[in-house]
């Protein structure tokens, strides 16, 4: 009897279908939360690095990654690990993750601040950089609200998470 | 007869001290939900509660990795003579309770707040150097985070103090007279301080100290405040069990559910 081989292009496939539980046009994927994905026979092991650490979507998105793999009649065995180390960092986001963050109505984070601290983000919607940040905190610990006073649109930025020294 | 390496102690009591604190700090920053000044404030306040009890349970985590109870256990089923928070952070946001007539006072919270929260800055830069590599790991996670606590609360505290409004002033610098005696307590190492720092895990009391006061020096005289800055801990030590009233009434109120079935999963 042969059994049906895995291999981890698959299982990234798979994971590219794992949206972020709010922001379904980015997947786990494209926001950089996955580090390692290992193929043993039939046993899968994820290892990802949590965007934040009091983030309470956490436990879904490993619920979610573990049904999405477990569709896979090849695999047995899935295993979710949060890591530690490295720290997720904002730039970790894929181009592909900033455009669908856009298409959601969120800016994505820039890449850097500027020397005093400071960031700047354009409206997602009309590109203007005539905008006010009304919250640094925002519904979710990842996002500010900012307000854009060129389309007179709300909107809301992903904050920068940059490696401090 | 348990038979602990001085080593593992300390590590253990140096991890339930941070987890405490957060832990608490987080308690009294959630009673603000829906009470906070405007509703910025509650959006921003209540994120910053919810960010410092997720570094209270990647801490309870880390005990638990080390063979403690799990972190709902910890977190719930401890009497208040075994927890080691400082008894500053414990300390109600003001008379009444959130649900009836709450008479808190947001001018203490924004001290307490910054006060505390650039002391864990400090705190968790000196744990990036720490010996035990999973804390010093975490450290890196926190102080993104903490950055933009800190660049809240020092907000509040700058704008307060420097509005010239009279009433802002008096109260901001009343809490600054009340949060001060017993501050000292957030630094404490407790009994196994010079353990920690023979082994490497953190900096000693007074470098933590020292370094704090060289941190809010600046923004105090940016306000014009009298810039001798003297803590202590009146009320006690709470690294060593030391406790108000206050914690167990908090205790049994966050407790409440999970006392209804300890065995429940979450």
């Amino acid at each position: 009897m042969s059994t049906i081989q895995l291999n981890t292009e698959e299982i990234y496939k798979l994971l590219e279908d794992v949206k972020d539980p709010e922001i379904d046009t980015v997947s786990i994927l494209d926001l950089g939360m996955v580090e390692d994905v290992t193929v043993s026979g039939q046993d899968v092991s994820v290892k990802m690095l949590p965007t934040f650490l009091g983030c309470p979507a956490l436990s879904i998105i490993q619920k979610n990654v573990e049904t999405a793999l477990r569709e896979l009649p090849a695999v047995r065995n899935v295993n979710v690990e949060f890591l530690r180390s490295p720290s997720w960092t904002s730039d970790r986001i894929t181009e592909k993750g900033k455009a669908g963050l856009k298409v959601f109505g969120i800016s994505p984070p820039p890449r850097q601040m500027k020397s005093d601290g400071s960031w700047h983000v354009d409206c997602p919607y009309c590109e203007s950089t005539y905008v006010t940040m009304e919250n640094i905190f925002g519904p979710t610990a990842c996002r500010s609200i900012l307000y854009c006073k060129s389309c007179k649109n709300p909107f809301e930025a992903m904050k920068p998470m940059i490696k401090m020294i | 007869m348990r038979n602990e390496s001085l080593k593992d102690i300390a590590i253990k009591e140096l991890l339930l001290q941070l987890a405490d604190d957060d832990f608490i700090h987080s308690y009294r920053g959630a009673e603000w939900l829906g009470l906070a000044p405007h509703i910025e404030e509650d959006v921003a306040s209540a994120s910053i509660s919810q960010d410092t009890m997720g570094h209270a349970a990647i801490y309870y985590k880390l005990l638990d990795e080390l063979g403690e109870d799990d972190a709902d256990k910890l977190a719930h089923d401890r009497p208040a003579k075994e927890r080691r928070n400082a008894i500053i952070l414990e300390l109600v946001n003001g008379p009444g309770y959130y649900l009836k007539d709450p008479e808190y006072d947001w001018a203490f919270a924004v001290v307490r707040n910054y006060f505390y929260t650039q002391a864990k800055a400090i705190k968790v830069q000196s744990l990036h150097s720490c010996s035990y590599e999973p804390l010093a790991e975490v450290a890196q996670k926190v102080q993104m985070e903490l950055y933009y606590h800190l660049m809240h609360w020092k907000t509040w505290f700058v704008q307060l103090l420097g509005s010239g409004h009279l009433e802002a002033v008096s109260r901001m610098k009343a809490a600054i007279g009340k949060t001060m005696p017993d501050f000292a307590g957030v630094f404490s190492l407790g009994q196994y301080g010079e353990e920690m720092v023979e082994l490497g895990l953190i900096e000693g009391e007074a470098d933590l100290q020292k370094k704090w006061i060289e941190a809010i020096t600046p923004i105090f005289e940016s306000v014009g405040l009298a810039t001798t800055i003297e803590i202590g801990m009146a009320r006690g030590d709470g690294r060593n069990g030391q406790h108000t009233e206050d914690l167990e009434k908090a205790l049994e109120t966050l407790s409440e559910v999970y006392a209804t079935d300890k065995a429940a999963s979450w």
